[in-house]
């Protein structure tokens, strides 16, 4: 017979983030009267190793078989905490943690309400641990090989670090040419470097490289499995590639300024993206009409800032670009007049503000100002802006408006969401595991983000990232084995009516019918735990573990109850 | 009779993928909703068995919220459409038994509509303290 519950309840304060909204001595005091309970503390922070030693050793002390944290959320920290109920004896699955921070404190001001809010989830979280049931967690063999999606500077720099640990690594590029949107630029801020002297050597690199095989004109049809044990079907490649980790840099769209028909752009051959204008400067030829122009116009945000146009963030690049490509002009036509219209500069990160200082010594103006349209005037065009600086509207007459178009995330970022079911936030970019501590890492283990679609950045950034990517990617290649799900759903083959409506509705082919005795067995490899077999079967022989309908009631009346 | 002091509790069973880190990003970004929501997490709202509902209300909750993924993101490809045909059978099921299916909600709310969820909690609150606490309460003695 299993022993009787001996529960440890650890209330955090996380130095006042809980503590200042939630009485944490008021609710330690009640978990102390919970059954089960035999030691109820509080602690600045339960995360740091003394919050961890008080639970290795009351655990070790008073010979406790349960444990409950009562601090953010289990997302956050249940790794942390199920290694140091291990560590003191406590199987990991016998753990329970009471989300007080994210989904009370945080949330709620009053501190009566958040105070007697967390009472209750304490509460229901004791009533689960009570019936936890020990678990055991498993292993599985991972492919030592990855999958990089995007063939331009950020999947490149992750195959390449990849390759270099001595992984194989498959590189899939829709287009023609590895480079991305990079292979279209021509200087590159704060240097104003030709990007030809390092990224030709860069695709070198990569086509050359015995770990990597690269896929051009193909796409990513088909992607099944997880972490450790991907099979992705490719165009191109003869059957499906296996891999043990996926690194997603699928990159940006640029904004179109179509979308903005003010702007004129299409319409009038004077006005030009800050793309489109790379690859003139990169030809030498800054001509419209077949003049050269005398009064050049930069325009900024847009496509970014925009609330009109659902794009309400900042594109991040784009002020650098207009200050590198301004700075370009006054040198190639050193008898034009260079104008900036911008609401705000932004020319954070390293060397930045200096660039934008020697942007303006080259003699670019800068004018704050928003441009309400573009129309034609004879040859040129005039630029109408308010001056928010003055408070009145201006005309600037131009020969050559240059749009600084912010990044957009590309249409097929939904296909590949929908292939890995990656969440996206919600301005299209695929949104990572968390914004601060795991910000390449992705909702689904063993698939990391590169690059400019997880939001936009510049060269440094993205490479930073790629980097970054391709170091989480190496940890389950590197340790071989990942661990498995152990929240399993297991048949009692006493209650199994063999129906097979478990078979049916499980999207992964875990449970099957034992052709000797007629009842469902589930496949603990096969099964991620989602628990629709246990809803489905009318004689409840299936059960999702850690999630059993009498740890889940027990829940729900404790919560309706307090 | 919108306010007469009725502070109704709700239940919420919310997939840990979907709608429980859009719980979570409510927190991070400190948008404020009101305490009267309880959350269990669930792996899938496809897990959400009708009788957990059941109980809830019996139990005395005065409303339930099922927070999945939107259709066509879920973690585990289709447990939301489960989710889906559960609850309209159950809420049938509520309707023909004279019981108010209207305190069931079931909502799709992605990770990073932290606002969103914020928002249906919020609504979910008002709506329930003009409909008045939930008469199905379990009174009978065992």
């Amino acid at each position: 017979m299993e022993p009787r519950p001996r529960i440890g309840v650890y209330i955090c304060h996380c130095g006042t983030n809980v503590a200042a909204t939630v009485d944490v001595e008021a609710v330690t005091e009640f978990a102390a009267t919970l059954p089960g309970v035999v030691v109820a503390r509080h602690y600045t922070y339960m995360c740091s190793e003394p919050g961890q030693a008080l639970i290795r050793e009351d655990a070790r002390a008073l010979g406790l078989n349960r444990v409950v944290v009562a601090s953010c959320s289990p997302r956050m920290h249940e790794p942390t905490f199920r290694a140091a109920s291990q560590e003191g004896g406590v199987n990991p699955y016998q753990f329970e943690m009471a989300n007080i921070r994210e989904q009370c404190s945080w949330v709620h001001h009053d501190r009566h309400e958040a105070t007697e809010k967390a009472k209750a989830l304490v509460y229901a979280a004791v009533m689960k641990a009570i019936r936890l049931e020990p678990l055991e967690e498993r292993e599985a063999p991972v492919t030592p090989a990855a999958l990089v999606i995007g063939g331009g500077v950020a999947g490149m720099m992750a195959a390449l670090d990849i390759a270099e640990a001595g992984f194989p690594v498959y590189l899939v590029e829709k287009s023609d040419h590895l480079g991305g949107r990079v292979a279209e630029l021509n200087r590159t801020f704060p240097d104003l470097e030709p990007v030809s002297e390092w990224l030709p050597a860069l695709v070198d690199q990569v086509q050359r490289h015995p770990n990597i095989t690269v896929y051009l004109n193909s796409r990513v049809t088909n992607i099944t499995g997880f972490v450790g044990n991907f099979e992705a079907t490719v165009e191109g490649a003869k059957e499906p590639l296996k891999v043990g980790a996926i690194v997603i840099a699928t990159g940006y769209d640029v904004f179109d300024p179509r979308r903005k028909p003010e702007f004129g752009y299409g319409i009038y051959p004077q006005v030009v993206t800050t793309l489109e204008l790379e690859h003139r400067l990169a030809a030498g030829d800054l001509t419209v009409n077949g003049k050269t122009p005398k009064d050049v116009v930069f325009i900024k945000c847009v496509g970014s800032r925009d609330q009109q146009l659902g794009r309400p963030y900042c594109s991040r690049v784009c002020c650098m670009i207009s200050a590198k490509q301004a700075q370009l002009v006054r040198q190639a036509l050193p008898d034009a007049r260079v104008t900036v219209f911008y609401m705000d500069v932004r020319t954070f990160g390293k060397r930045g503000e200096e660039f934008y200082d020697e942007a303006r010594r080259a003699g670019v103006r800068y004018r704050r100002g928003n441009v309400s349209e573009i129309y034609r005037r004879g040859d040129r065009v005039v630029v109408r802006v308010e001056d928010t600086l003055l408070g009145r509207t201006i005309e600037h007459e131009a020969d050559l408006v240059v749009l600084a178009v912010g990044m957009e995330p590309r249409p097929e970022a939904a296909d590949i969401a929908a292939l890995l079911k990656l969440p996206r936030s919600a301005d299209g970019f695929f949104l990572e595991a968390h914004p601060k501590l795991r910000p390449v890492d992705t909702a689904v283990d063993g698939v990391f983000l590169a690059g400019c679609c997880q939001s936009p950045k510049d060269i440094p950034d993205t490479i930073a990232q790629a980097k970054a990517a391709a170091a989480s990617a190496l940890i389950p290649l590197m340790r071989g084995v990942v661990p498995m799900e152990a929240a399993t759903a297991i048949v009692d083959p006493e209650l199994c009516a063999g129906c097979g409506m478990c078979v049916e509705i499980c999207p992964y082919g875990a449970p099957g019918l034992d052709p000797l005795w007629g009842v469902s067995r589930v496949n603990a490899v096969l099964c991620k735990g989602c628990g629709a077999c246990a809803v489905t079967c009318p004689s409840k022989a299936i059960r999702l573990q850690h999630f059993t309908p009498d740890q889940i009631l027990a829940q729900v009346e404790a919560l309706v109850g307090w | 009779m919108s306010d007469n002091g009725f502070e109704p509790k709700i239940v919420a069973f919310l997939c840990n993928w979907c709608t429980y880190t859009g719980a979570d990003l409510a927190g991070t970004s400190r948008i404020q909703y009101p305490p009267n929501v309880r959350i269990i997490r669930l792996m899938c709202s496809g897990s959400v068995d009708p009788t957990y509902v059941l109980k809830a209300l019996l139990d005395g909750a005065d409303g339930v919220l099922i927070g999945g993924c939107h259709p066509g993101d879920c973690h585990y490809q289709s447990g939301n459409y489960k989710a889906r045909r559960r609850i309209i059978a159950l809420k049938e099921i509520l309707k023909q038994a004279g019981l108010d299916e209207d305190r069931v909600w079931l909502r799709w709310i992605s990770a990073s509509e932290g606002q969103r969820f914020a928002d249906t909690v919020t609504q979910m609150v008002q709506y329930l303290k003009e409909k008045g606490p939930n008469p199905m309460k379990r009174e009978w003695a065992v």
